[in-house]
């Protein structure tokens, strides 16, 4: 879809509804991979409200991103749970060993790394999730061996490239 | 299986005879394979079982009905991945894709049994066949659980096979909107999500509310960490929620319905929409429901990963589209929540609750419970226990029973040293009163409370300050900014229990954490603030001894605060193999071939690396 159909597509979905806008931006998130900021001005104008209130909503809440995101996405739990598993050394390493920050990106752009506080699946913790596969019982070593065997797509090397 | 195909329901006699085909075709299968896709058991790959048994069938051209059938949740996630076989409710436990074969060969085709993946009585020593066999199953009591395991939750079919939606054709055509008030009120249901507040007088209080429209929410915003009760029943078994809350829709008089569920459960979403498409197109849901003059629809909204939005105006705030900040509780939301309108708010567990009790009644839900704390409570059990995973008991079970009992104990023989209940808001339970029943009031009473149901085993490895210290970071990361106790304070108490579990606190800092926390309990403006200092007055009501051996003595007990034990290697148990000697990053380990290694504790960071590597558990932490 051309970048200029995305917003007006999004906001026919949900009749404009400014109620909406939560989903809106997910939706706009889905599609672009992220919330750029060209696209964040022109719901906000489609929507007759300020940018501001839209870059309240998107610092508000972790689950949205001004960046673009890298190739593969990587959510470690750090919940109660996980984190007397040692959930807490692991995300540490994951840190030091690929340069990367809590919801940022490998300078690479191979993945993005968010530590997020419980994913409901206590039972089998600690938990990795990689592109959407849940990784049970992970230690350090396991982990570190899962995110080294990700493949990095060479052309969109660089973090810009959009899912 | 015969797939029947959605019709619209005119009436209550439409349904009756659809669920008299349905079971009359599920009746003529024999022969069933379930297969738990709970959340534990997926993470263990049981989703490949689900597509190995289909195969097996597929290839056996067996002449009679083999049915397979993702199941929701089963409970015991310790033993996942689970698969049960009818007939005969074989129940077998930690199954692998290479097993698929010999359990389809064995039981489904011959009707014998695979006893090495039965599951063994850890008292006994017998191997069980059945569910109902294991201390785990048998002291539980199921109703908001009760079609996990059993139905597929993608299947509207196998909800109403189970008896789905007769408590709302019974409340539509049978009762007025008072009566099923009543009952409700008359049940003693109070509210799961954690502040347990009578269900049935919210009810009322939202339909003598004045102003239209009225709103009906479910909180599927299950934010506390170490809970999974939620995701699993919005996963397990979808239409229950829904029923539940058209229920109540029908009692309050609204027609507009929301399900706010958290970012981090897309599977959540994603069944409870198709769900809501099934009964909209079998007019369970929506104009005219069951050929009635009451309508009512109900769509979805996915939060945006911010904890406080579990807190009730938070929440209506972001479903309003904006950053999910709380307000003073003086307004109620019952007579102006979302777009300033009467909203009645209730937790997913409570509404899964309510069909049940329209169906058997006010008297029949009261009589189980405790006097103030009716029905039954769904809690994870999770962290140190043995049998991991999640319960149904009802109100008044002690805690000895459910982590000793069905949970089996502290992993590894440890000594058992606390259990956390109630999430972030909650309390750090010690050993001594194991034998307190589990009720609202009578956790709260302990400095805890019931929450949504989170329950953390903790052994006596698990350090208590470590702990508070985490649920301080926790709450400081989540809380949203918006008044100055909850924002300020947080951070300063962290500051505090930081510098105590890096061994530099100081004597009064445990008065100085009492008195930020008495501060925060009184000024600060939401639930998710007036409760953050909990898990550190809790720890430090009964554990102060840690905090004192900490600041005082420089010293973790439970040795789990880097810098506040050291590592040693034990001369007998050391092989002289060279590993820990090879890994550690500041060269602090010397020894030669067959000399036991020494570790200079001058150079040592307390890393641990040696304690990982170490094949012999010789380096021991002191």
């Amino acid at each position: 879809m051309p970048d200029e159909k995305i917003v007006e597509e999004i906001v026919r979905r949900y009749d404009g509804e400014i109620g909406m806008l939560i989903p809106m931006m997910q939706d706009l998130q889905a599609a672009c991979g992220y919330l750029p900021v060209d696209q964040l001005k022109r719901l906000a104008e489609r929507l007759e409200v300020p940018l501001s209130r839209l870059y309240a909503v998107a610092t508000f809440y972790t689950s949205f991103r001004l960046a673009p995101k890298g190739q593969h996405e990587v959510t470690l739990c750090v919940g109660t749970v996980c984190h007397l598993k040692g959930a807490g050394a692991i995300s540490e390493m994951i840190r030091e060993e690929f340069q990367v920050e809590a919801g940022g990106t490998t300078a690479d752009g191979l993945f993005s790394f968010q530590p997020v506080n419980c994913v409901g699946a206590c039972a089998v913790a600690p938990v990795m999730i990689v592109d959407g596969k849940y990784y049970d019982g992970v230690s350090k070593d396991s982990a570190m061996k899962i995110l080294r065997g990700l493949p990095l797509a060479e052309a969109v090397a660089g973090g810009e490239g959009k899912p | 299986m015969t797939v029947l195909e959605t019709k619209r329901l005119a009436g209550p006699a439409d349904l009756e005879q659809w669920r008299g085909d349905l079971r009359q075709a599920a009746g003529r299968i024999t022969k069933r394979v379930r297969i738990c896709l709970g959340p534990g058991c997926v993470a263990k790959g049981a989703a490949a079982l689900y597509d190995r048994f289909r195969e097996a069938v597929e290839k056996s051209g067996a002449d009679v009905e083999i049915q397979t059938k993702c199941v929701g949740c089963h409970g015991l996630c310790a033993c996942g991945p689970i698969v049960i076989v009818e007939p005969g409710e074989i129940f077998y436990q930690q199954v692998e894709e290479p097993d698929v074969a010999e359990i389809f060969r064995e039981t489904v085709l011959s009707g014998r049994l695979v006893e090495r993946l039965l599951y063994q009585h850890p008292v006994t020593g017998q191997k069980v066949k059945t569910a109902d066999e294991i201390p785990f199953y048998q002291s539980q009591r199921r109703i908001a659980l009760a079609g996990n395991g059993f139905l597929d939750p993608v299947m509207l079919e196998d909800y109403l096979r189970i008896g789905g939606y007769t408590a709302l054709a019974k409340a539509l055509t049978g009762m007025t909107p008072e009566e099923v008030l009543l009952t409700v009120e008359k049940s003693g249901l109070r509210g799961r999500g954690g502040g347990g507040f009578p269900t049935g007088r919210k009810w009322r209080s939202c339909r003598e509310a004045h102003g239209q429209p009225k709103y009906v929410i479910c909180n599927g915003d299950e934010g506390d960490p170490g809970a999974f009760m939620d995701r699993v029943v919005m996963e397990g078994n979808p239409h229950a929620v829904l029923e539940g809350m058209i229920l109540g829709a029908y009692a309050i008089g609204s027609h507009d319905g929301y399900i706010y569920v958290r970012n981090e459960y897309p599977l959540s979403v994603e069944r409870l929409k198709h769900a809501i498409v099934q009964a909209r197109d079998a007019g369970l849901l929506g104009r005219n429901i069951l050929g009635t003059d009451f309508s009512f629809d109900i769509r979805i909204n996915r939060g945006g990963g911010a904890f406080v939005c579990g807190e009730s105006t938070a929440l209506m705030a972001s479903l309003e589209g904006r950053p999910g900040e709380p307000r003073a509780k003086y307004v109620h939301t019952v007579e102006h929540g979302l777009w300033d309108k009467p909203s009645n708010l209730n937790n997913v567990e409570t509404w899964a609750n309510v069909p049940a009790i329209i169906n058997n009644g006010a008297a029949w839900f009261a009589a189980i419970g405790t006097a103030k704390s009716k029905g039954t409570k769904v809690f994870s059990l999770v962290g140190e226990v043995v049998n991991t995973g999640l319960i149904e008991v009802p109100m008044g079970m002690t805690l000895r029973q459910i982590i000793f009992d069905l949970g089996g104990g502290v992993k590894g023989g440890r000594a058992f040293k606390a259990v956390q209940t109630g999430g972030p808001s909650g309390g750090c339970i010690p050993a001594r009163y194991l034998d307190a029943p589990v009720d609202f009031d009578e956790l709260t009473k302990l400095g805890s409370m019931m929450g949504s149901g989170g329950m953390i085993v903790m052994s006596e490895d698990t350090c208590m300050v470590n702990i508070a210290r985490y649920f301080t970071h926790f709450l400081m990361d989540e809380s949203c900014g918006k008044c100055t106790p909850c924002r300020e304070g947080l951070a300063q108490m962290l500051a505090i229990l930081d510098r105590i579990t890096h061994g530099d606190g100081r004597p009064g800092d445990v008065e100085k954490l009492e008195t930020m926390a008495g501060i925060l309990e009184g000024a600060a403006l939401c639930a998710l603030g007036k409760t953050a200092a909990n898990p550190v007055m809790s720890t430090i009501r009964y554990f102060r001894a840690e905090y004192d051996a900490h600041i005082l003595q420089q010293r973790c007990p439970a040795k789990q605060c880097r810098g506040l034990f050291r590592y040693q290697i034990s001369v007998e148990k050391c092989k002289a193999c060279g590993l820990c000697r090879k890994h550690c990053p500041v060269e602090a380990i010397a020894g030669a071939k067959k000399t036991p290694h020494v570790i200079d504790q001058q150079k040592c960071t307390r890393c641990g690396m040696c304690l990982e590597k170490c094949p012999f558990d010789a380096v021991l932490k002191v």
